[in-house]
């Protein structure tokens, strides 16, 4: 079945309104709601709930007051790392201050969530106002500071070097230096957070489902929180709206608070997150401001490339600097830079924290790169494919080492990958050499077009593991469990396609569980496009572990060779003679021999009915009971998926409105499981793309208020906004893993602004640095570069000057 | 975000309604579509102690199409005006407005009359009754009374209404014979709120000369900006217009602010640049030429 | 602060699916909560509860409508359909939603019940839409997760399918 279009075993119970989400579960537990800080930066006062106390379906209000021991503690910093040398995280409940509108100050535990609301909208919570940081370049002055104690408002600083970058720059033929940013925006799933707790208190022990990307590490965070043995707490992710990152932070207050509650109240408590909420409590990504300066040769080749950026981590660091190590290492795309420096700042502001979305810092990454690389094109007057071209790491030149320490802490090495051919089959697909035919019939029409791309790499599968168990039942059905989570990308199809084909076992006849503690407890996580590289190849290493034990148990049971076996459709049967068989089902009822029978299949294990070889003991050493194995994959590192989007847009000379005519995607993730799942995945990373490069900003006012959270005024695309996706594919597998996978959940999303962006320049003829852009915003720098002061492309000729304009217009 | 509480009243007549909403005065809200109200409502920035559903109140669904008028009670949903034939053959400007508002499934419960009593600056509604000279009917415990489309806007969000009113029809004035009419606007996405928007009627008589032109821009002040072109236009020949002197008379007359989607210049570019393009597909629009609406 | 509005309580008889169901709501009950909560029926979601995202469509009278946008007392009377009306009787899939499995229609699954309703409602008006017509029908729900491609193939494919 690998490379099969399967349809999805998941989708039955979900098309037909059986899902089994968050808020679907626990109907009578009590409702939590949550006073939230309306200002950006302040020291509480006093929390006043005396108007509060006569709401009728009341049952308690919490501050931080009420927390004890590590409860009461900052909650985790997940991934220290060196550079971070001012890491902050929150409290649960906010103690003495407050540093972003939405941070929790006062938990509610009411009947429903209608009254918790009212009760929540009684609390008084005086405030002494501090001034708010917002924005990068506010941060980076540091007029004022987020956190007392952090000065500069710098959370880390890290600096990654090779070679003499300054040198090697101002020895090259050419030089340019580029200003670019991008702005926020967010993962944004469609179903938001939520937590419900449920303590037992004969048995002592607590269980929590969240929607979460990992239970286990939940799991550990909670048990950690609470003082609580962890095999007294289990953690179970339930069907997940969506995820994309957000969900990967852990632990959220709520996962705290709300556990706390429920063994505090001895019932179930519930949260879950309204879309208010979500924009002003969860986690948003993207923003960040960067100063490049390149060397470059006749040819377009980088000499030297030097990088300084300032990335906003909003008020906290729990996830410490991932994000800006991953765009310090995958802005490099599938180029060799020649002597790099890299250097960022991560800087505090008062909003909503900074954790990874899909992309998680590639997409910055990428658009400087291919911003740059496109700004050298220009100067030299050359092809802008080319350009890639020369500065392709080569197939020959595979594993190419890069010098830098990548997010897993290891080498960033590629191991594998072909730009040339995806490059080339790209040029093909959106038909690259033929544009400026199209764009000259356009001109005749009135019609003003453009074309551009934008070319990524993205290190995937990262460590440091992955688990796999699978059990195979005496009615034949084969049950198997992996320790990370779902949020909709077919995992339980994805798995049992490949336990059907290592252990050659109908599909149907196979169940898979993902994010369940209670069944599967080591596991990292869903996240960095790591499912199939890490739980594919568990699963089937562990199918191969059970397949070999089911070929030795049957081997003995007809009395052959192992080696002469084969298992299809279920059945274990000798080679060539497929009338000696055995079905699964039985082998494992040998696997497990008996004293007590408790039904049909049980009885021909006991004692009495299997043939006994009275010398042996009935469980051999060194084996187990039962058709079942586990097994872990653990990568020595990354491995490289890549991919080039080209992108043609038409913009509308009265009105600066902008429409993607074409989107043309060519993706290399190794070795397809489910082609019609990537394809899938591929198409909703290309919309995140989309909605980040023309629609997707959150917008903050100097006071720190979010001014656009909601949906109407956060603009994410509806089908209209999103054009028709063309895609083909190339497949250079893994040399890392057996199955030969590479992951693609972010893949769609990368380039979507470094080719939507480049577009836009190339429709226009003037520089792009920022994205996202609007059709007000290029209204405007339409205007600028009428006036002088958006720079000119050179291979536009500026339009003849007018009164009023300037003169010529090109250059900087 | 759940509304904060309410005392419901559901009354069957009109009588109840207004005898209701004289009880209860400002501290109750009309339920219609609930499609503007109940957002409110759940983000708690409005929390009204009565809630007056007018929904099941017989006799309000109706739309009558006369020669001259075309009256709408106060319980059709967009959706059912948008598909009533003969309303949009008496003034086709409501159906090429009323598929910009919103998506179907919102215009499937939104009122028409409701949109415009709401009075948002960037409602398409209002600008077709200010267009069309229209009036709304609006009675009370105490009587009943007419507001034109001129006085009925007094500002964003803010009708003329006075607590214990409610509005039972609005009409809508047949344009004259030789007319067409267009309606255009730019939003972020589709369906979003317009980032400006131009309905245009224009009446040409039988020599193709331009007798009337008259223009309504949403989203560019505090309610819908009625601009007449009557003197900038009139003589012009229909097939030949010219537009930037109109354009340029309604850029004097709006009032665009900047906001998180739009600059106030980009708006004034809108306004501009949609004036000529409505002006242009309503003359096109007209009976005779017979371009599809 | 003023002390709390008086809440009125109300007995109401909603039709859903077919089936008359009693209940006893709260005016600001939102017809979405008395879905989900009072009568169990967790196939219809809540995305943001204000009337942008879709989740949330059921047909009330056979149109589509946000059911977080009304509150249950005001359609008391009126037949609601939901997602897991949608189905065959026997509980097994529908037309459209054999479509969005045959196009892989769908990821997470949460926007998907407002996709369901919404289109079955549409192709009973129009049981043969072109591609353009297809994505005007799906143009007012949100999702975050399959970028619609598969959304707007599996209108058309259910529109192919000649089992009703």
């Amino acid at each position: 079945m690998l490379g099969q279009p399967v349809q999805r075993s998941e989708d039955p119970r979900l098309l037909t309104g059986n899902g089994r989400y968050l808020d679907d579960l626990g109907q009578t537990a009590y409702a939590a709601a949550f006073l939230r800080s309306p200002h950006a930066h302040a020291r509480l006062r006093s929390v006043d709930v005396t108007d509060a106390l006569g709401v009728e379906g009341l049952i308690a209000i919490y501050t931080h007051e009420d927390l004890e021991g590590r409860a009461a503690e900052p909650l985790p910093m997940l991934i220290p790392h060196p550079s971070l040398s001012h890491g902050r995280t929150p409290h649960a409940l906010a103690s003495d201050e407050v540093n972003h509108v939405g941070e929790a100050i006062v938990m509610v535990v009411a009947s429903d969530r209608y009254v918790a609301e009212d009760v929540v909208q009684r609390i008084v919570v005086e405030y002494e106002f501090q001034t708010p940081v917002v924005g990068v370049e506010s941060a980076r002055a540091a007029e004022s500071l987020v956190h007392d104690d952090v000065p500069g408002n710098v959370a880390a600083h890290l600096l990654q070097e090779t070679g003499d970058v300054d040198a090697a720059i101002d020895a090259a033929p050419h030089r340019l230096s580029l200003e670019l940013s991008i702005e926020r925006s967010a993962s944004t799933p469609l179903e938001g957070k939520g937590v419900l707790a449920r303590w037992d208190p004969d048995d002592r022990s607590l269980l929590v489902h969240t929607s979460t990307q990992t239970s286990t590490s939940v799991r550990q965070a909670i048990a950690a929180k609470l003082e609580l043995p962890v095999d007294r707490v289990e953690v179970v992710t339930p069907d997940v709206g969506g995820g994309f990152g957000v969900k990967i932070v852990h632990p959220w207050p709520e996962e705290i608070m709300v556990p706390w509650a429920a063994i505090r109240l001895g019932h179930p408590v519930k949260w879950v997150e309204d879309r208010r909420e979500h924009f002003i409590s969860s986690a948003h990504e993207r923003a960040q401001l960067h100063e490049v300066r390149v060397g470059f040769d006749d040819d377009g080749r980088l000499q030297g490339l030097s990088v300084r950026f300032w990335h906003d981590n909003g008020a906290y660091t729990p996830y410490g600097v991932i994000v800006p190590i991953i765009t310090s290492t995958q802005l490099l795309g599938p180029y060799k830079p020649g002597p790099y420096r890299v250097e960022f700042w991560s800087l505090y502001t008062n909003t909503v924290l900074v954790t990874p979305y899909r992309g998680a810092g590639r997409p910055q990454g990428c658009f400087v790169m291919e911003r740059t690389l496109d700004a050298i094109a220009d100067e030299l007057g050359m092809d802008r494919s080319v350009v890639r071209e020369n500065n392709f790491i080569q197939p020959e030149e595979m594993p190419y080492d890069h010098g830098l320490l990548f997010q897993d802490g290891r080498p960033l090495i590629y191991d594998s990958g072909d730009f040339p051919a995806t490059l080339a089959k790209l040029r093909k697909l959106v038909g690259w050499d033929d544009f400026e035919a199209y764009r000259e019939q356009a001109r005749t029409e009135g019609r003003t077009v453009g074309i551009g791309m934008g070319c990524y790499v993205e290190g995937t599968g990262v460590g440091p593991y992955e688990g796999g168990h699978l059990r195979v039942e005496t009615d034949g059905t084969v049950v198997v469990s992996t320790g990370l989570t779902s949020q909709g990308q077919g995992h339980q199809t994805m798995l049992a396609q490949l336990v059907s084909d290592e252990l050659g076992v109908p599909f149907d006849r196979i169940r898979v569980t993902t994010g369940d503690t209670r069944r599967f407890k080591y596991a990292v996580g869903t996240f960095a496009s790591r499912t199939a590289v890490m739980s594919g190849n568990a699963v089937a290493l562990t199918a191969r572990k059970v397949r070999a034990k089911a070929l030795r148990i049957a081997a003995q049971a007809l009395e052959v060779d192992p080696d002469d076996l084969e298992i299809v459709a279920g059945m274990v049967r000798v080679k060539g003679a497929p009338a000696a068989e055995i079905d699964l089902g039985a082998v494992a009822v040998l696997s497990n021999p008996l004293r007590y029978a408790f039904d049909e299949a049980a009885a021909r294990a006991t004692q009495f009915v299997t043939p006994v070889d009275p010398d042996l003991p009935p469980v051999a050493a060194g084996e187990e009971p039962g058709l079942e194995g586990t097994a872990y994959y653990s990568p020595p590192r990354s491995t490289f998926a890549n991919g080039m989007h080209a992108v043609v847009v038409e913009t509308d000379p009265e009105t600066a409105e902008i429409s993607v005519l074409r989107y043309c995607v060519v993706h290399d993730c190794g070795t397809v499981i489910n082609p019609m799942i990537l394809e899938g995945q591929i198409h909703g990373g290309v919309a995140q793309g989309v909605g980040g490069a023309l629609y997707e900003r959150m917008v903050y006012d100097s006071s720190g208020q979010l001014l656009n959270a909601s949906f109407m005024d956060f603009l994410m695309p509806y089908v209209t906004e999103v054009p028709r996706i063309e895609i083909d594919h190339l497949e250079t597998p893994s040399p890392l893993n057996p199955l030969g996978v590479k992951g693609a959940g972010e893949a769609g999303v990368i380039p979507g602004s470094a080719a939507i962006a480049a577009a836009i320049e190339d429709a226009e003829g003037f520089r792009i640095s920022a994205m996202p852009i609007s059709p007000s915003e290029l209204f405007d720098l339409r205007r600028g570069a009428a006036e002088g002061r958006v720079p000119w492309l050179r291979r536009r000729s500026a339009p003849a000057p007018g009164p009023g304009s300037s003169s010529t217009g090109d250059g900087s | 975000m759940k509304p904060s509480p309410f005392a419901y009243h559901r009354p069957h007549t009109v009588e109840e309604a207004l005898s209701v909403l004289a009880e209860v005065s400002a501290d109750g809200k009309v339920l219609a579509g609930g499609q503007s109200l109940v957002p409110l409502l759940s983000m708690r920035l409005a929390a009204p102690a009565h809630l007056v559903d007018i929904n099941h109140i017989g006799g309000l669904d109706s739309i009558d199409v006369g020669n001259d008028v075309v009256r709408i009670g106060a319980t059709v949903r967009h959706a059912q005006l948008e598909h009533h034939d003969a309303a949009a053959r008496a003034i086709p400007l409501l159906r090429q407005t009323v598929t910009y508002i919103a998506h179907p499934t919102i215009r499937n419960r939104g009122t028409s009359l409701g949109s415009i009593v709401h009075a948002d600056p960037s409602g398409e509604l209002p600008a077709v009754l200010a267009l069309l000279d229209g009036e709304v009917e609006v009675m009370s415990e105490g009587g009943g009374r007419r507001i034109a489309a001129a006085d009925f806007f007094v500002g964003p969000l803010e009708s003329a209404l006075v607590p214990g009113e409610l509005a039972v029809a609005a009409s809508f004035r047949v344009p004259p014979p030789g007319s067409g009419s267009a309606w255009m606007e730019v939003a972020r996405r589709h369906g979003d709120y317009a980032l400006c928007g131009v309905g245009a009627v224009v009446t040409v008589d039988d020599d193709r000369r331009v007798t009337g032109a008259r223009v309504g821009l949403i989203s560019v002040g505090p309610g819908p900006v009625l601009v007449d072109l009557a003197d900038a236009m009139a003589g012009q020949d229909a097939d030949e217009l010219a537009v930037a002197d109109a354009a340029a008379l309604v850029l004097t007359r709006i009032d665009a602010e900047d906001d998180i989607h739009a600059s106030a210049d980009y708006r004034r570019r809108l306004a501009a640049v949609l004036t000529e393009r409505a002006l242009r597909a309503a003359v096109r629009h007209r009976p005779g030429r017979a371009e599809a609406a | 602060m003023s002390a709390p509005a008086v809440e009125s309580v109300h007995d109401i008889t909603l039709v859903v699916n077919g089936v008359p169901q009693q209940l006893t709501v709260p005016a600001r009950r939102l017809l979405s909560d008395a879905l989900r909560h009072e009568l169990r029926l967790t196939g219809t979601h809540v995305g943001c509860e204000h009337g942008v995202c879709g989740a949330c469509t059921v047909l009330i009278d056979g149109l589509p409508a946000r059911s977080c946008l009304v509150f249950a007392v005001s359609v008391e009377g009126s037949s609601i359909t939901t997602v897991e009306g949608c189905c065959e009787s026997d509980g097994s899939m529908g037309r459209v939603q054999r479509a969005f499995q045959r196009c892989h229609a769908l990821q997470c699954g949460f926007c998907t019940p407002g996709f369901i309703t919404t289109i079955t409602a549409y192709l009973r008006e129009n049981p043969d839409p072109s591609d353009g017509e297809a994505r005007e029908a799906i143009a007012g729900n949100l999702c975050r997760c399959t970028g619609y491609q598969n959304i707007v193939a599996a209108v058309l494919s259910a529109a192919q399918d000649p089992t009703p």
